[in-house]
Formats: structure tokens, C-alpha cells, sequence
């Protein structure tokens, strides 16, 4: 880092106990070395690797068809549902992190904040996929925008996958200006510190000219707080829509009212089990230890105890109502999950989602990073057949024997669900490298030398990252 | 190296780069929905025929009922084009030494038809049915305009789907007595309200045009 000061005179290589330098160094430092860690070429060829087999796996889906998938008659949804409500649930974390933590003032987000919406962005896109390529005629996806248009057609508005349309679009638009707003003072130290030519002036263009003056820094805060409240409502809502899709049909194990909020709550535990599987490498091999703190792994090892009891608690009361209600077609299906055809993958969902996260009520589990981020592979894994066991078990097995059938995947099937982890882990290497993985504003805001002349938060000389939720 | 690279004029470009990212999708549907519209596309259509066939002499000067040629517009979806054994009819006895019809005369005499453009075009997945609309009271003139007084035809309507189903939904500003189909300058009778009369029409008629997909995408 030295040879950064020594070029620019406004940046000062962190000296004692400056804690602000040192953030930003921590963070600026990621982006600016030549040559990131190995593991990061490692992981970052890897993804590479999976992305090309889905782009493969898609270019033959579109070439010969979508029969190339296991995706038939009565399993019409199968697959690329499962994965597209998969995928939008990893994103409700983001926005929850970003948004209603916010509102709520809980500062210990700030450590994680940035790179959870990443993964909220980069998850949506992954999710839009699905549904574009399930269509079928993947080069007609606007026909569920309302365009004007000289056919005279407009989509079906009282249709639950029209409003999805606008839940996911809604929600990509406010996710990606909230992380790009948040972004900027960031860009800004970044082009500040800058010793190449186009580095400054490409970290100058997104930095829009920011200088951090107060007037700046007014309105920023400010419209920091409108857009988290304009998100707020998405955390509920998107996950509520997307629910409906299932809700609002006939179908036994669809057509109850609990699915919107089982729904959100599956959505963020899953979102939570994919945040800290992600800030588990990140911290370990970018150096952010001392931001990324074990006591920020643990507090959101707590919200996935409470979000996994959630989502137990709407497994039990599923069945309870199942039998209360009396209704027969709906008692066979649940009996039918646990113990029919689709068995195996509801007891997976079990264990995942409901049994193995309980180990996080022991302290030496929580604060485990392994141990944290093999429990949260154990959720992502859950969540996936959570989607599966609702899609495939109800399709399979409707009101009418004669229309029964089993679901089998084929090998395109499992190239299109993995190969979509190769593009989110593609967009999430590339972030790490080029962008603030960390909000260091944000972090410094709450950090106790921000607050040293308050009575209540005497100046701390240990050099040590933010303390106190 | 300088620590300034941007020039004073880069701040203005934060305004032109907002107005850009907000108005571009704007401009874009405008652009295509006009631009690529088959009013934009298609009207006005005028492909040079093998022969310079006037209809403005034929059915305009002559008097030629449509049907005389397009004989199966009745009974049939198809309008059908005529074999040269139509023109034959009259060309065996008027202008015979035409240079004009030379490829009328190749074509009577070596049977085979002659190679006609096909102006109204409507696309492979769209079901048209002639006779359910002349026999209804559509008038040709409504769809293919004023070919009384074309010297080539070309495409008067866009023939678009938003077309058809401006029609479809409100049908009563184009029906006439079925008998007057052919009638190129048929007005509703003197005294009466154009649309209050379409609509007695419609009710005389029993018409209903239906607006499912599957009525015209089979």
C-alpha cells in the first residue's frame, strides 16, 4: 500500500490506530492488488466452467425445445419453477439486510450489507432465466410486459404470473438502484485512490462525481431512507406474489392461505443460508476478518434458528390443517408427501431445513465458520426440494388417479439447475474483484471512533472493527 | 499523473445520462411500435405484376363485377385469383395483337399460369375466410379500398391483428346490405345515422364475430 501513498498525496497508508484508514484499506485493497488471491482464480474458473455448461444446456433447450427437459404432462412446472422460486427466495435476505434492518437500526448489517444485495441482484437474474426459457418461445418473453403493440394484446392482468411479472421486475429496479446509491461513496474512495488512468476514470464514472461534501451527504442519506422504505414492502410482497402462483389455483397442497407468508419466511432463510455461505469464503480469503466479524456470522446464524422454526412451524401447520379441514383430497396429499412417491425429497427438505439448523443453538456450532457454512449448503439444499416437494408432489398427484404421473429429470434438467449457480457465482466473483465488497462508509458511521466525544462510548484505542448491535 | 481526468463539462453529463436512461425505453417502444407496425410496414404495398393489368380500367371504366374474376369469393376462404382462361375470354377477340398481353397469350397457350404477385398478404398461422365476410356484409372496399381507381393495386389496410380485431368488436361501422358488397361507393341510404344503421344490420344479420385466439389462429 505504500506505493499508493507515495503517488497520491491524498491517501495515507494506514498509520496506529486510524480505524478508518484501515477499513478503507481492508476494503480498497481487494479491489485494487494485481493479482487476487489464488483461490479466487480457482473458484473464478470454476464458475466459468459451470456457466458455459448452462449457457450449453440453454442454447440446447432453445435449439431442439424444451422436451429435452423431464418437464411433461401432469409435471408441467417441474423444474425451472422450482429453480426460478428457488432463486428469487436467495434474494429476499439482500433486500431484509439492506431494508428492514436499516429501519430498524440494527448497525451489525452494515458489515454485510453490500455484498447481500449483490447476491440479491445477482440471484433475480438468475431467477429470470427460468421463466424465460420455460416459455418455450424464449425470443417472445415481451409478450408479458404491457406494450402497446399492433395486435391489439394485452396480457392477462388477472393472471398471478402477470403480477409476478411485475413483482420481479419491481423488485430487480429498487434492489439494483439501492446497491448502486450505496455504491457511490464507495466508487468514490476507490477513484480516489486510484493510481491508473482508466482505473480513475472508471471508478470516476460511477462515482458521478461524489467529493462527500455534507450537502451531498444530506441528500444521500436521505434518499438512502426513502429507498429503504420503498424496499420494505418488497420483502413481504415479492415472495407473497410469487406465492400466488400456486395459491391461487385448485391444486391439493396449493390452494391454502398460508402459502404467502410460509413463503417469505422460506425465502429468508434461504436467502440467510446463502449469505453466509458466501461470507464465509469471502471473509477467509479477501482478509475481512476483522469486518466480517464472528459475531455477525452468529447473529445471522440466530435469524436462520428463528426462519427455520418458521418454516417448521408452516410444515406442521400444513398438515394440521390438512386434517382439520376436513377435506379428503387435501389429507391424501400431505400424507402423500411424507409418505408417497416424493417421500425421499420431503424427508430432505425436513432434515435440511427444519432438523440440521437446530444445531446452531449450541454457541460452539454458531460461531463455527465451517460449521456455519456447511449448515447453510444444508438449507440451500432444503429450500431447493422445499420448491421441488410443493411443485412436483401436488402436479403428480391431483384430484383424478387417471391424470397421476411421476416427474423424472433429465441430464439437462440437472445442467440447467446447476450451470445457474456457475452464472450467480460469475457475477459474484467478478463483484468481489472490481467493486466494494464491504460498505466502508457505512462501517466507519458505526464504528466506536466515530462516536468517541459520546458520553456513552469512551474512545477505544484497541484498532478493533465496530462493536455493539 | 493527473489526479483530475475529468474536465469541467462531465458534470453536465449526469443530467443527459439520467434523461437518456429514462427516456431511451420510452423512445424504444415508441419507435418500435409505430416503426414496425404494418401501418408503417406494409400500407401502400405496390409489387410490379408480369402483367400491367389495370383494375382502374377493368372494374372502374368497364364496370367488371369483382366477382366475375374472383369467382369463389362466396363460397370459399380463398378469393381466387383467375387462370388466364378468364382474361381469355374477352383477349380472344379484343386487342389480340396487344404487346401488353403477350404473357397472357405465352401463358393461354402453354397452360402454364401466369406468375401473379400476391399484394394481401396475411401471415401462414392467420385463418381468413372470404365468404364469412362478403356474404356478412363486409364490402371488398372496406379491406382493399378504392381498386376501382388502381392503375397497379396496392395494400390499402395494414391487415394487422389490431385491425382485425377493431373490426371484430365493433363491427357496425362496416356492414352494408350483403347485396351491396361489391358496390364501391355504397353510402347508407339518405336520412340515416351510418352507425344506427350498421348496428340494425348487425342485429338482422345475427352477427356476432367472435374474438377467441382460436377464430382466426387455428
Amino acid at each position: 500500500m505504500a506505493a499508493i501513498s507515495d503517488v497520491n498525496p491524498f491517501v495515507s497508508a494506514p498509520v496506529g490506530d486510524n480505524a478508518f484508514a484501515r477499513i478503507t484499506d481492508n476494503v480498497s485493497r481487494i479491489a485494487e492488488v494485481e493479482r487476487p488471491p489464488r483461490a479466487w482464480y480457482i473458484a473464478f474458473a470454476c464458475a466459468l466452467g459451470i456457466l458455459s455448461i448452462f449457457l450449453g444446456s440453454i442454447g440446447w433447450v432453445v435449439w431442439t425445445g424444451i422436451g429435452v427437459w423431464g418437464t411433461t404432462m401432469p409435471a408441467a412446472w417441474a423444474f425451472p419453477i422450482v429453480n426460478f422460486v428457488f432463486w428469487i427466495g436467495i434474494g429476499h435476505a439482500g433486500t431484509l439486510i439492506s431494508a428492514i434492518l436499516f429501519l430498524f437500526r440494527q448497525t451489525w448489517r452494515t458489515a454485510i450489507n453490500r455484498f447481500a444485495e449483490a447476491m440479491t441482484i445477482f440471484a433475480v437474474m438468475c431467477a429470470g432465466v427460468f421463466p424465460g426459457i420455460h416459455i418455450g418461445r424464449p425470443w417472445l418473453p415481451y409478450y408479458m410486459l404491457p406494450i402497446p403493440n399492433q395486435m391489439d394484446m394485452w396480457p392477462q392482468f388477472r393472471s398471478p404470473l402477470e403480477w409476478d411479472i411485475f413483482a420481479v421486475s419491481t423488485y430487480a429496479t429498487i434492489s439494483i438502484v439501492f446497491w448502486y446509491m450505496g455504491m457511490i461513496p464507495d466508487f468514490a474512495t476507490f477513484r480516489d485512490r486510484a493510481t491508473t488512468f482508466w482505473r480513475r476514470l472508471c471508478y470516476g464514472v460511477v462515482a458521478m462525481g461524489w467529493r462527500g461534501s455534507s450537502r451531498q451527504w444530506h441528500r444521500y442519506e436521505r434518499a438512502y431512507l426513502i429507498l429503504a422504505a420503498l424496499a420494505t414492502p418488497l420483502v413481504l410482497s415479492v415472495h407473497s406474489v410469487v406465492s400466488f402462483d400456486f395459491a391461487t389455483s385448485q391444486l391439493p397442497g396449493w390452494h391454502t392461505t398460508i402459502f404467502p407468508p410460509y413463503f417469505v419466511a422460506g425465502a429468508i432463510f434461504g436467502g440467510f443460508g446463502m449469505v453466509v455461505m458466501l461470507a464465509v469464503p469471502a471473509r477467509q480469503f479477501f482478509g475481512l476478518k476483522r469486518i466480517i466479524q464472528i459475531r455477525h456470522l452468529e447473529v445471522m446464524n440466530k435469524v436462520l434458528i428463528a426462519t427455520s422454526l418458521l418454516v417448521g412451524y408452516s410444515y406442521m401447520m400444513e398438515f394440521f390443517v390438512a386434517w382439520y379441514s376436513g377435506n379428503k383430497y387435501e389429507a391424501f396429499t400431505f400424507v402423500n408427501r411424507a409418505f408417497g412417491q416424493y417421500a425421499w425429497s420431503y424427508w430432505a427438505m425436513i432434515s435440511c431445513n427444519v432438523l440440521f439448523p437446530q444445531l446452531h443453538w449450541f454457541k460452539a456450532v454458531r460461531t463455527n465458520p465451517i460449521a456455519t457454512l456447511i449448515i447453510g449448503m444444508f438449507i440451500n439444499v432444503g429450500m431447493w426440494f422445499e420448491r421441488f416437494v410443493i411443485i412436483c408432489t401436488s402436479l403428480t398427484r391431483d384430484f383424478l388417479p387417471s391424470s397421476w404421473g411421476y416427474f423424472i429429470p433429465t441430464k439437462i434438467d440437472f445442467m440447467t439447475l446447476g450451470g445457474s449457480f456457475g452464472l450467480f457465482f460469475t457475477l459474484f466473483l467478478l463483484f468481489c474483484r472490481y467493486l466494494p465488497m464491504v460498505a466502508m462508509a457505512e462501517v466507519k458511521a458505526f464504528h466506536p471512533s466515530a462516536h468517541a466525544h459520546e458520553p456513552d462510548h469512551p474512545v477505544e484505542h484497541t484498532g478493533q472493527a465496530p462493536v455493539g448491535i | 499523473m493527473n489526479l483530475f481526468v475529468f474536465p469541467r463539462w462531465a458534470n453536465k453529463t449526469r443530467a443527459l445520462a439520467g434523461m437518456l436512461l429514462g427516456g431511451a425505453p420510452i423512445y424504444l417502444t415508441f419507435l418500435i411500435w409505430y416503426g414496425a407496425s404494418p401501418k408503417t410496414t406494409d400500407v401502400g404495398y405496390m409489387p410490379q405484376q408480369p402483367v400491367p393489368y389495370s383494375h382502374a380500367l377493368h372494374a372502374g371504366q368497364l364496370g367488371l363485377d369483382c366477382r366475375y374474376c374472383h369467382n369463389t369469393v362466396e363460397q370459399a376462404a380463398h378469393a381466387a385469383i383467375p387462370p388466364t382462361a378468364t382474361c381469355m375470354n374477352c383477349h380472344k377477340s379484343i386487342h389480340t395483337k396487344s404487346d401488353k398481353l403477350a404473357p397472357i397469350r405465352a401463358s393461354y397457350e402453354s397452360g402454364n399460369p401466369v406468375e401473379w404477385i400476391k399484394v394481401h398478404d396475411l401471415p401462414d398461422y392467420v385463418y381468413f375466410n372470404h365468404s364469412a365476410h362478403v356474404t356478412r356484409g363486409v364490402g371488398c372496399v372496406t379491406c382493399h379500398g378504392r381498386i376501382d381507381q388502381m392503375e397497379e393495386v396496392s395494400q390499402h389496410a395494414p391487415l394487422s391483428m389490431g385491425w382485425c380485431l377493431d373490426c371484430h368488436r365493433a363491427p357496425e361501422k362496416n356492414l352494408r346490405p350483403p347485396e351491396e358488397v361489391t358496390n364501391m361507393t355504397w353510402t347508407p341510404p339518405e336520412g340515416a345515422d351510418p352507425f344506427e344503421y350498421g348496428k340494425m344490420l348487425r342485429e338482422k344479420n345475427h352477427l356476432n364475430p367472435p374474438t377467441d385466439c382460436s377464430t382466426c389462429h387455428r
